[in-house]
């Protein structure tokens, strides 16, 4: 697939994506919005510029590898997939009906997805599983995972971190979607998470901390990891939760609803002023 | 694995250890994972062989999980193994995202199943592995009743499309002799009867087949069927013997609810409805003591199957 290195045709990428999940949100009457359109731009980093994956070579497991670990967020993931191809763009809009390929929380089956998530937690064990098994396969590639912060609340996420590094499993390049909001509130009401990246620094990952909606920061974020050797890599991307919508974003209630046909339409608006100001 | 000798004793565990190291040597694929309990496991023998395909994640059932799913999605066949009350129970969810709803070959090997487990008590003495398991969409259970069973289980659930639980003990166990041809999915039927069904799975199964010389003593020819899958259930076996026996006695060593007697129910209820009686711990948790202590304790030695088949026997012809 070709690379786009054009940072400003990435940022219309961005818009156009966040176009998607939004209406695919609207038609589907619920869903979750705030997380979906934090991750925008590390999907778009990951899938557009850094990894070596695409729809023709997806069987292969000789390729990069990346895994939602929030799969509430799969508004955005299914959006960056139709974009590329893995499936026609017009499915987007069965999200959540009876019938769909395209689950609340995502399904393995659906052309491009890694494996099954939602129930939080549990992504980063998989990619260790892959880093393992491509290592015993001789296969160079990287294992990419995104987690929420509020998800790294779960107990298996240091179970995980604990055996990428035990194993040096390097080709393991964590991300935090760094946006410091989680259902019931402020991440650091809920169940403060202490000094952050040193956690995962004393875990012995290599960790860096980008803005999450920079391109540039993200992309050289992604390089510089992928230098590191014999140690797994974390990047916590800051991120503003419900980002690109101003009525969304940073608002806590906006987690796990959807845009009415109203609100559809006003952050249409806005999308399409950000777009002129490009 | 061929035991000779009459009335050998070996646990299912060893039977399981055994077949590993076969499966390592056909196939390049087969990955061991373990959680700091590798020799009780019986995975010791295998990590001597294969030690670069052998993954240790320390006490971390959940971790261990998903990372069998990403070596199974890998084109990996993992073996995950710990005890069965943490296999099962402690790392339920990630069996259920991670490896039963992705519907992949992970196969998770529980030891310790039942109270045979002994001085350990109850929070080692897993009774529900059956129960949680077989609710999971994919999933395929199975108990083997020896160690010739256990090994060639362990085998048959590497070929499976989706994810397979084996529970299997920590005791030694007698080799039944003249057993059917082990197949996943099969029943097999071990003694011709057609006064009263005994359907069995593990341990149980032996003692049945005990009580049943008992039985034929006391003139009832008892039926005794090895279910070493509960689940996919065989049906037409269990509504075959459930027709032309009458009444059907379950036998686990395992919690009553929604274990491998409910399971069985579940298909007479619906296609055979005959007098039934469970046997398996009642709402109860396991204690500390031997095993033939705690057999007699939970009342599950060969007199207690007598006398419940008995019972059901008489209830039967009134």
């Amino acid at each position: 697939m070709e690379k786009i290195k054009d940072i400003k045709q990435l940022k219309k990428k961005a818009i156009d994506i966040r176009r998607d999940i939004l209406t695919m949100l609207e038609k589907a009457g619920s869903g979750h919005t705030g997380g979906s359109l934090s991750i925008v731009e590390i999907l778009i980093s990951l899938y557009y510029q850094k990894m070596n994956l695409d729809c023709k070579t997806f069987v292969c497991r000789e390729r990069d590898k990346f895994i939602l670990s929030k799969g509430h967020a799969c508004p955005a993931l299914y959006a960056v997939l139709a974009d590329l191809g893995f499936f026609k763009k017009e499915e987007l809009w069965t999200l959540r009906k009876l019938g769909t390929r395209l689950q609340g929380h995502p399904q393995f089956g659906l052309p491009g997805l890694e494996v099954s998530s939602g129930s939080l937690g549990q992504g980063l064990s998989i990619a260790a599983g892959f880093a393992l098994a491509d290592r015993m396969d001789g296969h160079k590639t990287r294992v990419y995972c995104l987690m929420g912060d509020g998800e790294t609340n779960e107990g298996q996420v240091w179970e995980a971190a604990s055996t990428c590094a035990h194993y040096k499993l390097d080709s393991v390049c964590g991300i935090i979607d760094f946006n410091k909001l989680q259902i019931d509130g402020f991440c650091c009401e809920v169940k403060d998470q202490g000094e952050y990246r040193k956690k995962w620094d004393n875990f012995g990952w290599f960790t860096q901390e980008v803005d999450g909606h920079d391109l540039s920061q993200l992309s050289n974020a992604f390089d510089e990891a992928e230098k590191v050797k014999g140690k797994p890599q974390m990047i916590i991307a800051h991120t503003v939760k419900g980002k690109g919508v101003s009525f969304v974003e940073n608002k806590v209630e906006w987690h796990g609803i959807s845009p009415k046909k109203d609100e559809l339409a006003l952050a249409l608006q806005e999308l399409d002023l950000a777009e002129k100001a490009l | 694995m061929i035991i000779k000798e009459p009335k050998k004793k070996v646990a299912t565990r060893d039977g399981f250890g055994r077949a590993l190291v076969e499966l390592g040597k056909e196939n390049k694929n087969v990955v061991v994972l373990c959680a700091d309990l590798t020799e009780s496991v019986r995975a010791n023998w295998f990590k001597e062989e294969f030690p670069d395909r052998f993954v240790s994640l320390g006490v971390a059932e959940q971790d261990m999980i998903g990372v069998a799913a990403g070596m199974a999605l890998s084109g990996k066949i993992p073996y995950a193994c710990t005890f069965g009350a943490f296999a099962s129970g402690r790392a339920w969810d990630q069996v259920r995202v991670s490896v039963a709803y992705t519907n992949i070959n992970v196969i998770i090997v529980g030891t310790h199943g039942g109270i045979s487990v002994g001085g350990d008590g109850a929070t080692h003495q897993s009774l529900e592995e059956i129960t949680l398991m077989r609710v999971l969409p994919h999933m395929t259970v199975v108990v083997p009743a020896d160690a010739e069973e256990a090994f060639l289980a362990t085998k048959q659930a590497a070929g499976l499309p989706g994810p397979v639980y084996l529970r299997l003990g920590r005791a030694a166990a007698t080799i039944i002799e003249d057993k059917p041809e082990f197949i996943i999915g099969k029943a097999s039927v071990l003694t011709p009867g057609d006064d009263i069904t005994i359907i069995a799975c593990g341990h149980m199964v032996e003692k049945s087949l005990e009580a049943a010389k008992y039985l034929r003593e006391k003139k009832i020819k008892a039926r005794i069927i090895n279910l070493h899958t509960p689940k996919p259930i065989d049906k037409p076996a269990i509504i075959k013997a459930a027709r032309e026996t009458g009444a059907v006695l379950t036998v686990e060593e395992h919690s009553i609810a929604g274990g491998m007697g409910s399971a069985v129910a579940e298909v007479l209820a619906e296609n055979c409805p005959v007098p039934m009686k469970f046997m398996g711990l009642d709402d109860r948790f396991g204690v500390s003591g031997t095993p033939e202590e705690l057999y007699e304790y939970f009342g599950l030695t060969e007199k207690y199957i007598v006398k419940e088949a008995e019972e059901l026997f008489k209830k039967k012809r009134t």
